[in-house]
């Protein structure tokens, strides 16, 4: 099957759904892949390199007229109709917000893969666009910050006097804030963070910042892998928290986002005030009608007060190559799920989670919601008629704290028996091979380890002093032919033993060395 | 020369051995141990040879010395058996050891059976019964070490398929040659004969073989150490049979080593020994490798891991028996002396049944260069994993299984492994997404923090080392 890859129409967006890279990966899947010319141009991956890596360079309708689009913005109009019926398009489609586009694409009867309705489970990971861009919007935002704040992130003592760190408090832990962090924290600032969910507060603190705990009694766990909406009691505790955060903070970066509603206003005109000059805040989610009040899509606005609030909706394609090459790889990731055979034929299975969720769209139909599915319980259990096979760990045996003794004293009296009955000398053997065995348990019970194959092959060579008991026989090789040549026989064995043991046990513990 | 003198000299040689055990529980020691153990040897056999050349005198009576033309037949063979085993050992590939571990265990069982004939066959009266029951015993012990070594051997060499061989009532076959033996033994006290000696031999014989043969390349690790354990008792039988203390004391050194040995794998396989000898993995019917959904794995390849490693500050290599295959020891220690050169702290996690021997890995890594002291056991390592960033599995699978903590219906349930999945990225190389020996799928591999390197083992760290 073919894929296209179309020049994006937004004048704005500078990334491209593949690069040169992942189209050797798709080729490799089997299938044939056109690039519209200049697809890449302004993520720098020129046309030149698409075309080493196996795709071909095509016009727009060619582009469009493949059996599978592959682009990161929701299609317009023109563009739908110049897809023909049938085909599959895989991109961003925000099914949430906009039922009339879903209803324009079943009229195709196209079938419809939305990137950004991946299921959030672990095994999806691989092609979640939102986490991948949200890494790079959370990069990209501490580095805006960094551009519009007037001085340094890392403090530093000087000639010229004493630094003091930048402060910076991200809001929302999720992918985009812990890059935030892990940015922030490697500019040199001092970070703290906050987030819905407390159970964020190990993740926050690996990175290297503090948690900043909303002291309500009250548990936030979501069973979708995303932020909810909060309590009124916990709201006001949480107004608290980050009005005392703002007066003291340089930088907010807020991430805050719940799936298919607006964006929760964190940061009030009031709190926005008392910040000092100069501070910069992001809001990441200006998008979504923005966490911070005051704060305008795609521009910064300095208030009165002399703070900068940056509201950048596209702060993942400000990264345009990074950004393009991360979504090439979760649409390559996409095309392995769906191409089982790796035949260049792209095969759904509804029955599949992954793919269920991220169909929007199947040949015609709608099929956005899907059913919800619950990621933090334990993984399905496929249903089968049969019984399932638990095997039931055996209950460990009660032994009675006699059963040793008992057992002890039932062997020393069958060995007393038997010592009983026995001729003189043999005690006296006995005796000897007692003391070697418990001496022999001791000796070896202390050997390192590492040292186990030298032990052995050393074994080797001491259990060839059987040669004695063939050189014994010796004194009667005259009498018997037989006698002689079994004697003689386990003498050259026993000796092989004995100097092959040695010899080995001496060469491998030559070979142990100290650092 | 007395007979005293000899006996005494037995007695020396007996601490020596001791002593030569007891050297080898620390590497520096571990050398003099083995001299020890040459030193003792030296002494006995100086004044057994001297007892046989010689007239002893003792309390009893003079022992004639044996006919003068045995002096230079007995020095040829000693000579041809020294070089055949300086050979052996000198040529020996440090991957081959398994094998000629094996190899020396069956002339110490053939000696064994050897001695016994022997023994039976110079003497013209058989009354005495304790003395028939520990001939009987002797040779028993030593045909079974004897062809179980050899087929240990075959099947450590790959020349003969590693599967296990399973005849219906395998175990029975087993249990009725043992009931055969011990009938067999008492009716050898009352009436011995050469025929019912060689019938029993042949039955041991046999016994040998089908034990090992029914045992899978797995649990080469504990048949070894058993078979090194029975040459030791078949030693100590000779012993009992000639009266000899020296060759008691010496048999049941090795006895208990080699069981002791059994004992530390069969532990940390969590398998009773008994289960061990009865068959390998899951034939006793248990269900394995449901077809449960593990999820993906995620792929990688040599340049990111060399990223990983060099941006790493700790790394841990666990090795299995794939290393030793792969022959990737010489890089893997290329590789660790590379990482260490950029400051990298780099150790070994060795399991205790990583390998076909005990102690197997270590040999491996010691002849590669590898320093010993940054080669660390299961339990030295096992709690250093959550502060490690990179764990590199090197053709490892069930020694780093998860399931064995907490999947109690998993056949290798309970079985201590390394705990790798705590680190922060664990590197799988393996050939494939196939099972390990115990057939059981490995979790692990579709971790989240797990990325899988396909391929030859040497080829792939080879790319790494060029990659760093």
């Amino acid at each position: 099957m073919q894929i296209g890859i179309p020049l994006e129409s937004r004048p704005d967006e500078t990334r491209v759904s593949a690069t040169p890279k992942t189209v050797t990966q798709l080729v490799g899947l089997g299938y044939e892949v056109v690039v519209e010319r200049g697809a890449g141009s302004k993520a720098s991956y020129p046309d030149a390199d698409y075309e080493a890596a196996g795709a071909t360079l095509v016009g727009r309708g060619d582009a469009w007229a493949s059996d599978i689009v592959c682009k990161i913005n929701p299609p317009i109009d023109a563009e739908i109709q110049a897809m023909s019926e049938g085909a599959t398009f895989i991109g961003l489609i925000n099914a949430a917000r906009s039922p009339e586009l879903l209803e324009k694409l079943a009229e195709r009867k196209l079938t419809v893969l939305a990137m950004d309705s991946v299921p959030r489970i672990s095994r999806a990971q691989s092609l979640d666009v939102l986490s991948s861009m949200a890494n790079i919007a959370g990069y990209r935002a501490v580095i805006e910050a960094a551009n519009a704040f007037g001085s340094f992130f890392t403090g530093q003592v000087t000639a010229a006097g004493k630094v003091p760190p930048a402060k910076v408090f991200v809001s929302g832990a999720g992918v985009a804030g812990l890059a935030a962090i892990g940015t922030a924290r490697s500019l040199g600032a001092i970070v703290r963070a906050t987030d819905i969910r407390p159970e964020v507060a190990e993740q926050v603190e690996s990175m290297g910042a503090d948690f900043i705990n909303v002291d309500v009694g009250e548990q936030q766990e979501s069973s979708d892998g995303y932020a909810k909406e909060a309590s009124s009691d916990y709201a006001e505790a949480a107004a608290a928290m980050y009005a005392e955060q703002s007066k003291d903070v340089d930088i907010i970066v807020t991430t805050a986002l719940i799936p298919g509603k607006p964006a929760p206003r964190l940061i009030t005109e009031e709190m926005v005030r008392q910040m000092k000059p100069g501070s910069v805040v992001v809001d990441m989610a200006a998008a979504n009608g923005g966490n911070v009040a005051g704060s305008v899509p795609d521009d910064v606005v300095v208030t009165p007060n002399g703070v900068k609030i940056i509201g950048y909706t596209d702060l993942a394609g400000r990264l345009p190559t990074q950004a393009s090459q991360l979504y090439g790889t979760n649409v390559v990731n996409l095309m392995k799920l769906i191409t089982p055979e790796k035949d260049g034929v792209l095969v759904l299975d509804m029955n599949d989670v992954v793919q269920r969720g991220i169909t929007v769209v199947s040949a015609g139909e709608v099929t956005w919601p899907p059913p919800p599915i619950a990621v933090s319980a334990a993984p399905a259990v496929p249903a089968t008629a049969a019984p399932p096979a638990v095997v039931e760990p055996a209950p460990p045996k009660k032994r009675s704290p006699y059963a040793g003794p008992i057992v002890m004293a039932v062997c020393a009296l069958a060995l007393l028996a038997l010592f009983w009955v026995s001729p003189e000398n043999l005690l006296g053997h006995f005796m000897v091979f007692m003391l070697s065995v418990v001496i022999g348990f001791y000796v070896i019970g202390n050997v390192n380890h590492a040292l186990h194959t030298p032990l052995m092959s050393v074994t080797n060579a001491i259990s060839g002093i059987i040669i004695v008991g063939s050189l014994v026989g010796l004194h009667s090789a005259s009498t018997s032919a037989a006698v002689a040549v079994l004697s003689i026989t386990g003498i050259l064995l026993a000796s092989i033993n004995i100097f092959g043991g040695f010899t080995v046990t001496q060469r491998m513990l030559t070979m142990f060395r100290k650092a | 020369m007395t007979i005293t003198l000899q006996q005494g000299s037995y007695i020396i040689a007996g601490l020596a051995f001791i002593l030569a055990l007891a050297g080898l529980s620390k590497h520096e020691t571990a050398k003099r141990g083995n001299i020890y153990g040459i030193v003792g040897m030296a002494i006995a056999l100086l004044f057994t040879i001297l007892g046989t050349v010689l007239t002893t005198s003792s309390a009893a009576g003079d022992i004639p010395a044996a006919p003068g033309w045995t002096i230079p037949v007995l020095i040829i063979a000693m000579l041809i058996g020294a070089v055949i085993g300086i050979t052996l050992a000198l040529r020996v590939q440090m991957t081959g050891m398994p094998e000629l571990i094996a190899l020396l265990h069956s002339f110490v069982g053939l000696t064994a059976v050897l001695v016994g004939w022997n023994s039976y066959l110079e003497v013209t009266d058989h009354s005495d019964k304790v003395h028939s029951v520990e001939l009987f015993i002797g040779v028993f012990i030593g045909a079974v070490t004897f062809t179980g070594s050899i087929i240990a051997y075959l099947k450590l060499s790959a020349k003969m398929k590693s599967a296990p061989l399973m005849l219906p009532f395998h175990n029975w076959i087993n249990l009725g040659a043992l009931v055969v033996f011990v009938g067999l033994t008492v009716w050898f006290a009352i009436t011995p004969n050469l025929i019912l000696l060689a019938i029993m031999t042949v039955i041991a014989l046999a016994l040998g073989l089908h034990l090992v043969a029914s045992i899978g390349g797995g649990d080469m690790p504990v048949v070894v150490s058993m078979l090194n354990s029975y040459s030791g008792w078949a030693a100590a039988a000779a012993g009992f049979t000639l009266d000899n203390d020296l060759l008691i004391i010496t048999g049941s050194l090795v006895g208990s080593s080699g069981a002791y040995l059994s004992y530390i794998m069969c532990k940390a396989m969590n398998r009773s020994f008994i289960s061990v000898i009865a068959g390998g993995f899951g034939s006793d019917g248990a269900v394995v490798g449901e077809a449960k959904d593990y999820g993906d794995y995620h792929e990688t390849n040599a340049a990111d891991v060399a990223t990983l490693l060099t941006n790493a500050s700790s790394v841990i290599i666990t090795p299995g028996y794939g290393m030793a295959v792969a022959q990737a020891q010489g890089p893997v220690a290329d590789l660790t002396s590379k990482l260490r050169a950029k400051g990298v702290e780099v150790r070994f996690g060795i399991h205790p049944v990583a390998g076909r021997l005990p102690g197997h890995m270590n040999v491996l890594l010691a002849e590669a260069k590898v320093p010993y002291d940054i080669v660390l056991e299961m339990d030295e390592i096992n709690d250093d994993f959550p502060n490690t960033d990179v764990v590199l599995v090197i053709g490892a699978n069930d020694t780093v299984n998860p399931a064995a903590l907490d999947d109690p219906s998993s056949p290798i349930a309970g079985m201590p492994v390394l705990e790798v999945w705590k680190a922060g990225t664990v590197v799988v190389f393996k050939r494939s997404m196939n099972t390990g020996y115990a057939g059981v799928q490995n979790p692990l591999f579709f971790n989240d923090n797990t990325l899988m390197l396909f391929g030859d083992a040497k080829e792939r760290v080879e790319d790494i080392i060029r990659a760093l």
